[in-house]
């Protein structure tokens, strides 16, 4: 293993002591619990929006922590979900008496913990609303599986429901545009190469140089099929087709599309991926208005990409477009 | 009987077993997960020995509440909530006593277990932990109504719930990550139901 580290067990610590450094004019990290909220405290009478996962994601969850995003982000072990403590202190730093969104990708591990938080915010009086975003159409949503994974449009979720908190719009509204991303966005995600965890030292899988994992998630795990390395269109075309079929847009309708990195591909490869999604989509009458095309939801140094796409209108595109100052995202400020 | 210095033995044995097994468990969820399992669990049997010292607990009890607030706070993942539930319900059965036998014993692993049940909602065949867990629950019955002892009992539970690890490998996930890959988690060894068995082994070698 060739790692940029020093102790394994000390990575997500030390990373956050980096982070806390880069970025202490928009965040402040608290150790022991671990969260990161925004360096101002919540106004008053804003609903807050508290997000956390595995870390190895970055800059997902702490990089959308800032004016227009997250209050808070819980960060894990890598790969690990956060523990209900975490997410306890995070909502009582954060409350601001209108309110707490937890929002949750659905992973057993995920849901558990924030269950237990929630339930202990609960017991104190603060109100707490999970949202669990599952929009990964790689896995199929039936009895037979924890149901289909959270992953892309978690962010833009953070986004759209993150304006629409800093306007001031109340409990039920937030809720109801967070239900709206969880309805109308979905993703699909593809790896050249599995990833290799700081503590383990070796790669999840191995896989050869002509192969590919088509279907993954955002843990190096194994995907639900593995193919031959098809030229960049035809993967393309692979996986837009079924996320837009899922979500049943049609001949006209608006869309804002991520085509996001895993941490591992070049930006011209995104590029080139972005070009021919954005080529596919508009063939079907699909107009894609807003994008994102860069390393957004990452899968610590994995090869690949995924494709989220989120169905738009122009109340969505109000929000999208609303100022926001994070590490990870900044616009209108 | 089980004491507070046997359950302390148990706990000890269970943070050197999680260290040691920590790639295997690890490598075992990389087949059909996300690689993490063993370095979890020693992390957080880690955690448990560390605070078991710091406030050592004055009754059975105790132990299992600590465990479990220990395994809760620092394993995340599934596991942590799911082995802390369970240690959180056993400690409903030992009570405020300093020693339990067999009854306790079989009463604390069958709230555990539903514990587990209740929270992540899997059933027997679902390729999870409770593929080792009833089993070995079962194995304990058995052993009680045909008037066996402790250590027999605990011996054959450990007997059942390794093979119902062992169980698990041609099974298809139903719960958790490895449900993703359907029918490519048919195969390989669960590594939850891998960690419960080796738990139910240390009980059978520290609490007899």
């Amino acid at each position: 293993m060739k790692k940029l580290i020093n102790d394994p067990n000390n990575v997500v610590v030390e990373a956050l002591k980096g982070m806390e450094k880069a970025h202490g004019d928009i965040l402040k990290i608290n150790f022991e619990p671990a969260y990161i909220t925004r360096k101002s405290p919540t106004k008053k009478g804003k609903v807050a929006i508290i997000s956390g996962g595995g870390s190895g994601h970055e800059p997902m969850h702490g990089g959308y922590v800032g004016f227009g995003m997250l209050d808070a982000a819980c960060p894990g072990a890598v790969f690990t979900s956060p523990t209900p403590d975490q997410m306890e202190e995070a909502t009582k730093a954060v409350d601001g008496g209108a309110g707490v969104i937890h929002l949750v990708k659905n992973y057993t591990g995920d849901v558990m913990n924030f269950q237990m938080a929630a339930d202990n915010c609960a017991d104190e009086g603060i109100k707490v609303e999970a949202i669990i975003i599952d929009d990964d159409v790689a896995v199929k949503d039936s009895l037979y599986t924890a149901g289909r994974r959270g992953v892309g449009a978690t962010v833009l979720t953070e986004k759209i429901i993150g304006a629409s908190a800093e306007r001031g719009d109340d409990l039920a509204t937030v809720i109801s545009y967070a239900k709206y991303c969880k309805d109308n966005g979905r993703s699909m995600g593809m790896a050249l190469t599995s990833c290799i965890l700081p503590a383990v030292g070796k790669p999840i899988f191995e896989i050869g140089d002509d192969e590919i994992e088509m279907g993954v998630g955002i843990h190096g795990e194994p995907g639900r099929e593995r193919m031959k390395l098809k030229p960049a269109n035809e993967l393309v075309d692979m996986m837009l087709d079924p996320v837009l079929s899922d979500i049943s847009l049609k001949n006209g309708d608006e869309i804002i599309l991520m085509l996001n990195g895993m941490g591992g591909t070049p930006l011209i490869e995104l590029y080139l991926l972005f070009n021919r999604a954005v080529e596919t989509a508009q063939k079907k009458g699909i107009k894609t208005v807003r994008c994102l095309v860069g390393n957004y939801i990452t899968s610590l140094e994995m090869q690949g990409f995924s494709i989220t796409v989120l169905k738009a209108n122009s109340e969505i595109l109000k929000l999208w477009d609303a100022p926001v100052h994070t590490a990870g995202l900044r616009w209108g400020i | 009987m089980i004491t507070l210095e046997k359950l302390r033995k148990f706990f000890l044995s269970l943070q050197s077993i999680y260290n040691d097994k920590k790639l295997y468990l690890s490598e075992l969820d990389s087949a059909i997960g996300d690689g993490d399992h063993g370095v979890n669990m020693a992390r957080g049997f880690d955690a448990v020995i560390n605070d078991l010292n710091a406030k050592p607990p004055v009754d059975l009890e105790g132990v299992f509440k600590s465990v479990s607030m220990s395994l809760i706070k620092t394993v995340g993942g599934a596991s942590g909530p799911l082995y802390g539930t369970f240690f959180r319900k056993m400690s409903l059965a030992a009570g405020k006593k300093n020693e339990i036998g067999l009854d306790e014993w079989i009463d604390g692993m069958s709230k555990g277990i539903e514990g587990i049940v209740q929270l992540g909602k899997a059933q027997k065949g679902d390729k999870t932990m409770l593929d080792a867990l009833f089993p070995a629950l079962e194995a304990l019955k058995a052993q009680k109504d045909a008037g066996k002892d402790l250590a027999d009992a605990l011996s054959a539970s450990a007997k059942a719930a390794q093979e119902g690890a062992i169980s698990t490998i041609p099974l298809i996930a139903k719960k958790g990550r490895a449900s993703y890959l359907g029918e490519r988690s048919a195969g390989h060894q669960d590594p939850g139901a891998t960690s419960s068995a080796m738990l139910l082994q240390a009980a059978a070698d520290t609490l007899s």
